[in-house]
Order: C-alpha cells, then sequence, then structure tokens
C-alpha cells in the first residue's frame, strides 16, 4: 500500500471516531451496522480493477486523493441571494430540500408545498423513532450492491434525510432533492449523502436528485440513495448528475418495489471526471412494474460507468430499460445491465436496450446487456448497439439543405431526446436540451 | 436549367449509369420511366448528390453550374430538391423544428429574412394545407411512426416550404393508395410553375394520370432507350418494358454499347 493511500485511510478512521463520538445517541442496530461497515471498508478499501464489476472503472484517483469527508454543516457562501437560482427549476421552487456537501439544509430548504402528507427529517433523527425504526433498518442493513464505497457511506454518513410519503396521498409539486458540491478553502471534499424514501401504500410522488458542483476544485460524491415503494405507490425519480469537472461521482440507488407499484427512473450524467452510478430495483412482489432508463453523454477524458440490476423475484412483474449514450473526444463509458428472472417469476415481462453512439474515433464504451432466466413463461427481450450517426439520416438532412454539422448535430439531439422526453418537467427537459446542444457546440436553436 | 451529358455513376464498384443524356427546361415536366434495376432511382439519388453513389463519368449542368461540385446541402439551398422514395425517420426532431431550420438556411443562403418559430407557423400551416396534413403532424418527430402515405405527403410538404426549382420525386407513388396519389400529385401541380421543373421517377404510369409529363424518357440497363411524350407511359402501361428489350427502343442508344 503506498503513504497516500494509508495516509487517505487514517483520515476516514479518524472521521470514523468522530462520527461516533458526535452519534451517541443512535440506536444499538444503527451503531453495529456503522460498525461492521466501517469493519468491511477497513478491510477491503475502494474496490479494484480485479473486481469484475470494476474491471472497466479504475478509482485509484479517488482512493489515492486525500478528500476530508463532511460530517456536519460548513460555512456556505450558497445561502446568498441567488446562488443556488443555476441549480433550481420554478416547478420545484417550494418543494426543494438542499445539501451542501451532503448535509442537509434546512436553513436553505423551501417546503411550503411540502405541508401535507409528507414527512422529511433528519436521518439520524429518524433512526431514533421507533416508528421508523423498521424501514431504515431494512435499507441501511440492505446488502445489495454493497462495496467499498457504499460500506464507507454507511460508516460515515450524517445529515441525511429520511422522507416518507404518507398512505393514499399524492404530492402535487416535484420534490427536488438538490446535492451542490462546495470545495472551500483548497479542501477537496468528500460528500456522503444518504437518503432513505419510503412511500406508503397506494402513494405517488415525483422525485428530483440532482448533483452539481458550485466551484472548480475537486471533490467527492458518494451517495446512497434507497427507495421503498409500499403496495401500488407509484414513484417519478429523475437523477441528474452534473458534477464539475474535476467531481468524482460515485452513487447507489436501490428500489424496493411492494405489489403493483411502479417506479420510474431516468438517470442523466453528464458530468464528473469518473462517475460510476449503481442502480438495483428489486420486484419481489407481484404485479410490480419499473422502467430504468438514462443516458450518458461525456466527451474529453471523462469516464462514466452504469452498472444496473433488475431482478424479477415474483411473477407478472415488468420492466422497461433504454439507456444510450453519446460519447466524444477521448471519453469512455462503460454499461452493464443485468436482468434477472427468478424461479417461479412467471410472466415476467422484461426489455433492455442499450445504444451508444460514438462521435470520435478514439471514444471508447464497453457495454454488456445480460439477461438470466430461471423461469419458463417470460417475454424477455435485450440488445445493445454501438455505432457512427446513419449514412442516410445525414444524407436525408442534407438533402434539405441543412449542412453536415448541422445535421450530424439534430442527429445527435434526436439521439438524446429519445431519453430526455421521458422526464416531465418541462424546464427539466430544456435545460438538459441545452446543454446537449452546448455540448456540440451547435447553432441548432430550440423551439421556444 | 439541366442538362446532363453523358453522365455515368456507380455504386460498390458496380456501373448503374452507363451514360445517360438529358436535358430539361424551366417548365417543363418530365418522366422517368423503367423496369426495377434500370437505374432511375440512381439517377435521382446522383441528382440529390447521395454519397454512396460514385459518378464515373460525364457532367452535369444546373443552373450554369457544376452540380456535381456541389455537396449535397448546397444542391438543396440552390434549389434542387429530391423527395426520398424512403423518407428517413428522424426521432428526437420535430417536423416544425426541422422544417423551420431548413427554411431558414435557405433563406440565408438567399440572402432573404429568416422567420421565427411563430412567423414559421403560419407558413407551415399554409403549405400543410396544400398536402392535406394535419397541424398535430408538426410537433411530431420528423416521419416517426408515420404510414407511407403520411411520410410521402411529408416529403410534398418539405417541398412546398422549400420552394425548390428543380423537383426530382423517386418513386413517390410506391406505397399510396389513390386517395393519398391523387393529394400528393395535386400539391406537386399547384407549387409548379413555368420557372421551375420537375422529373417523375415513376415504374408505373398510374401517377403520370394525374402530374401529366412534357416528356417520357424510359431508362433500361442505365441507358435511356426510348423517348416520348405523355403517350409513351401508356404505350408502356399497356405493352410492359419487355417489349422495349427486344430491339424497340432508339438505335442510337443501344449502339452505344
Amino acid at each position: 500500500m503506498t503513504t497516500e493511500l494509508a495516509q487517505q485511510e487514517n483520515k476516514y478512521a479518524a472521521a470514523f471516531d468522530q462520527v461516533l463520538a458526535a452519534q451517541t445517541g443512535e440506536p444499538a442496530w444503527l451503531r453495529s451496522a456503522r460498525e461492521s461497515a466501517f469493519a468491511e471498508f477497513s478491510a477491503s478499501g475502494f474496490p479494484t480493477v480485479d473486481l469484475e464489476e470494476w474491471k472497466y472503472t479504475n478509482v485509484a484517483a479517488i482512493a489515492k486523493t486525500s478528500f476530508e469527508p463532511v460530517l456536519s454543516a460548513n460555512g456556505t457562501s450558497l445561502g446568498k441571494q441567488d446562488a443556488l437560482a443555476p441549480y433550481s427549476y420554478p416547478e420545484t421552487s417550494h418543494s426543494r430540500l438542499v445539501f451542501v456537501n451532503g448535509i442537509f439544509r434546512q436553513d436553505l430548504s423551501d417546503t411550503s408545498d411540502l405541508s401535507a402528507g409528507i414527512v422529511a427529517v433528519d436521518l439520524n433523527e429518524a433512526a431514533s423513532d421507533k416508528k421508523y425504526e423498521a424501514v431504515l433498518r431494512r435499507a441501511v442493513e440492505r446488502e445489495a450492491q454493497t462495496n467499498g464505497f457504499v460500506s464507507l457511506n454507511t460508516a460515515l454518513f450524517s445529515g441525511g434525510l429520511f422522507m416518507q410519503i404518507t398512505r393514499d396521498h399524492v404530492v402535487a409539486a416535484p420534490i427536488h432533492l438538490l446535492f451542490v458540491a462546495e470545495a472551500q478553502n483548497g479542501t477537496a471534499p468528500a460528500a456522503l449523502p444518504r437518503v432513505v424514501i419510503h412511500a406508503e401504500a397506494n402513494s405517488q410522488a415525483t422525485i428530483i436528485e440532482s448533483y452539481a458542483g458550485s466551484g472548480s476544485g475537486a471533490y467527492l460524491t458518494n451517495a446512497v440513495i434507497d427507495f421503498e415503494l409500499a403496495d401500488s405507490a407509484r414513484i417519478s425519480h429523475y437523477r441528474l448528475q452534473r458534477e464539475g469537472a474535476k467531481g468524482f461521482h460515485v452513487s447507489t440507488t436501490r428500489a424496493e418495489l411492494g405489489a403493483k407499484a411502479s417506479y420510474e427512473t431516468t438517470s442523466i450524467n453528464f458530468g464528473a471526471a469518473i462517475s460510476r452510478h449503481n442502480v438495483e430495483v428489486r420486484m419481489d412482489h407481484e404485479g410490480a412494474e419499473c422502467a430504468v432508463d438514462g443516458l450518458y453523454m461525456v466527451d474529453e477524458s471523462q469516464h462514466t460507468d452504469t452498472h444496473s440490476v433488475i431482478d424479477h423475484r415474483q411473477p407478472h412483474c415488468n420492466s422497461r430499460q433504454l439507456y444510450k449514450g453519446i460519447l466524444d473526444g477521448k471519453s469512455r463509458a462503460v454499461f452493464n445491465g443485468k436482468v434477472f428472472v427468478r424461479h417461479g417469476a412467471q410472466q415476467t415481462d422484461a426489455q433492455q436496450t442499450n445504444k451508444n453512439l460514438l462521435l470520435s474515433k478514439e471514444a471508447q464504451v464497453d457495454t454488456k446487456p445480460q439477461l438470466e432466466i430461471y423461469a419458463d413463461d417470460v417475454k424477455c427481450t435485450h440488445g445493445a448497439a454501438v455505432g457512427q450517426l446513419e449514412e442516410d439520416e445525414l444524407f436525408y438532412l442534407e438533402s434539405r439543405g441543412i449542412n453536415p454539422t448541422l445535421a450530424k448535430n439534430m442527429l445527435t439531439y434526436g439521439f438524446a431526446g429519445e431519453v430526455i422526453e421521458k422526464i416531465k418537467i418541462e424546464s427539466i427537459r430544456r435545460e438538459l436540451d441545452e446543454v446537449v446542444l452546448n455540448r456540440l457546440h451547435s447553432e441548432f436553436q430550440l423551439e421556444s | 436549367m439541366l442538362e446532363i451529358k453523358n453522365l455515368t455513376a456507380s455504386i460498390d464498384g458496380k456501373e448503374i449509369l452507363k451514360g445517360i443524356n438529358l436535358t430539361v427546361n424551366p417548365g417543363e415536366v418530365h418522366a422517368i420511366m423503367g423496369p426495377n434495376g434500370s437505374g432511375k432511382s440512381t439517377l435521382a439519388k446522383v441528382l440529390a448528390g447521395h454519397p454512396s453513389y460514385e459518378v464515373t463519368g460525364g457532367e452535369v449542368i444546373y443552373d450554369g453550374k457544376n452540380l456535381l461540385e456541389l455537396s449535397p446541402d448546397e444542391r438543396a439551398r440552390e434549389g434542387v430538391f429530391m423527395a426520398f422514395q424512403y423518407p428517413v425517420e428522424v426521432p428526437g426532431v420535430s417536423n416544425a423544428q426541422f422544417l423551420r431550420l431548413a427554411y431558414n438556411e435557405k433563406q440565408k443562403h438567399k440572402g432573404e429574412e429568416e422567420l421565427d418559430p411563430l412567423e414559421f407557423k403560419d407558413l407551415l400551416k399554409e403549405k400543410a394545407a396544400l398536402v392535406e396534413m394535419d397541424a398535430s403532424f408538426m410537433s411530431r418527430s420528423v416521419n416517426e411512426g408515420f404510414s407511407g402515405g403520411e411520410k410521402k405527403r411529408n416529403e410534398i410538404l418539405q417541398m412546398a416550404v422549400l420552394d425548390p426549382k428543380l423537383a426530382v420525386l423517386d418513386e413517390t407513388d410506391s406505397g399510396l393508395d389513390i386517395d393519398a396519389l391523387r393529394i400528393v400529385a395535386e400539391g406537386v401541380n399547384k407549387l409548379h410553375d413555368p420557372d421551375k421543373a420537375v422529373i417523375v421517377v415513376t415504374h408505373y404510369q398510374r401517377l403520370l394520370n394525374y402530374i401529366v409529363p412534357d416528356f417520357v424518357h424510359v431508362l433500361s440497363g442505365g441507358r435511356i432507350v426510348k423517348e416520348g411524350g405523355k403517350e409513351l407511359a401508356l404505350e408502356l402501361e399497356e405493352k410492359g418494358y419487355d417489349w422495349l428489350k427486344n430491339g424497340n427502343g432508339k438505335s442510337g442508344s443501344a449502339a452505344a454499347k
């Protein structure tokens, strides 16, 4: 082990001692979860490329950087008027929960549209409340997708959020969880956001989870977001990862679906030097359905990795997955999509597609759709494609007087649009369209 | 307006056009007919500049310019339009966005006023009426999920918006039912005027009942083997194309072998 690594691990050990000292009121189950998580992290550290699941994504740069884990609210310049405007959407101006470096900030949040039918409290506080214990334990003790990052988050998280949508309640305003990383005074913060969202039976909500960096320095976001949907609950979830150019982003999304529950998630990955998203949806009750879609668009030397697991464990569940990638420069993308259909999960209907567009010869994609079926009465399809723009499509646009660069941009924009249009919030869609066009340096304008 | 001289072209090294000569003047409607594989669609694509086809000889003069030196988009901005036999779907880009962009590119080229989305909407409404297209098509992705007939009508709508000097219709009648055929043909006729020319590429005579040609050229084996007036199309309908293979074609073309 190099000295850099040893020093960095000492830093995490010191942080762990701080957490134990600060959270003395925590229930025993949580303390023991933290202890075993930290023991696991100390033993194996961050994942390395020797592990099959991390073969194409080298996180040595994260392991070597001296990040400061953020354990409590620190000073922020984001409290100033309009400082959060660039990361905000008009549809959520009164339903916005702000996290700075992973710590929930009530002082920067506006939840006036979320008064009825919803509980949003500090995660540590909720952990001490008997009525939330069962659901929180299920989330924190969940083993799916566990790796060094998840262990570190479990050991250290502070200032997380627990949100519960009350039975039968339909939350009208989309709920925006805004995570801003702020690197101050030359330090490289490690933000460890942790959120548990519990949608009670027959409730409905739209959740936006967005990540941005406010400065130009290096930082790490290591987030774990858990969803539990009770019977017939419906959640639409938009995850927008637009971290800064020197940001590192690792996040884990896990969703457990009750009977006839519906979970639709669209992940947009535009930012960060290195990003990795693990998403796992478990359908362990009949009649659940999910759509797990995404778009990654990277350039220069960016690296983005999506590992997805859709687990059909009971009969009559549906899943849809469309992931698209646009790569330019020397960027690299990884897509690994597993769909499991377990014994007895009859009448499963699963479709998975991954399509990649390479805009440069130096960009590279590793895609691996994996379908494992252990039931015999199912309908499953999957496919992956990597390619350039179609000559016939380009010619069609050019034959209408559109110059080749613009034609290429239009087709690329259209390629991304198929995923972006899944987001049902106008201002987000528009912002993403603009990001795509800016990336393309396009003179092609949006319709106003 | 258009002068094609001894044009030869190939795809993947295989020669398809073996010396085409054709002159088109303003105001004229020409029909290019011929059996499958005769090269008539290739001729249309070569005029539009499709990158898969290589021009191996001859020349094409359009409006005093060497057409073959222009890229496909330059040709379009100069007023050449080809209606595709198989219009391409462009997911994620709305018909209105696409058409306005194409329209403004041409306006820019001519040094004329570009239109903003609202102004363009009015223009589009007027043009869409020509091909009886509903406004709902404008917000949909280009050709995506359109029926065969809707795609062809959309081609003529594009023609109406771009107002070309030379329109080449590549088997626009294929896959159309009789009502769609009438709508498409009437659209083309309404757009025609004495300053413009139309080349209709077709296998069958039926479209020519609606778009009446001044000249009919019959292609076979990459050459024009017979030429005549509109009555030639009727003769072909009656006798089929085999009849031409038995030495009834123009002797001049046959001898060029």
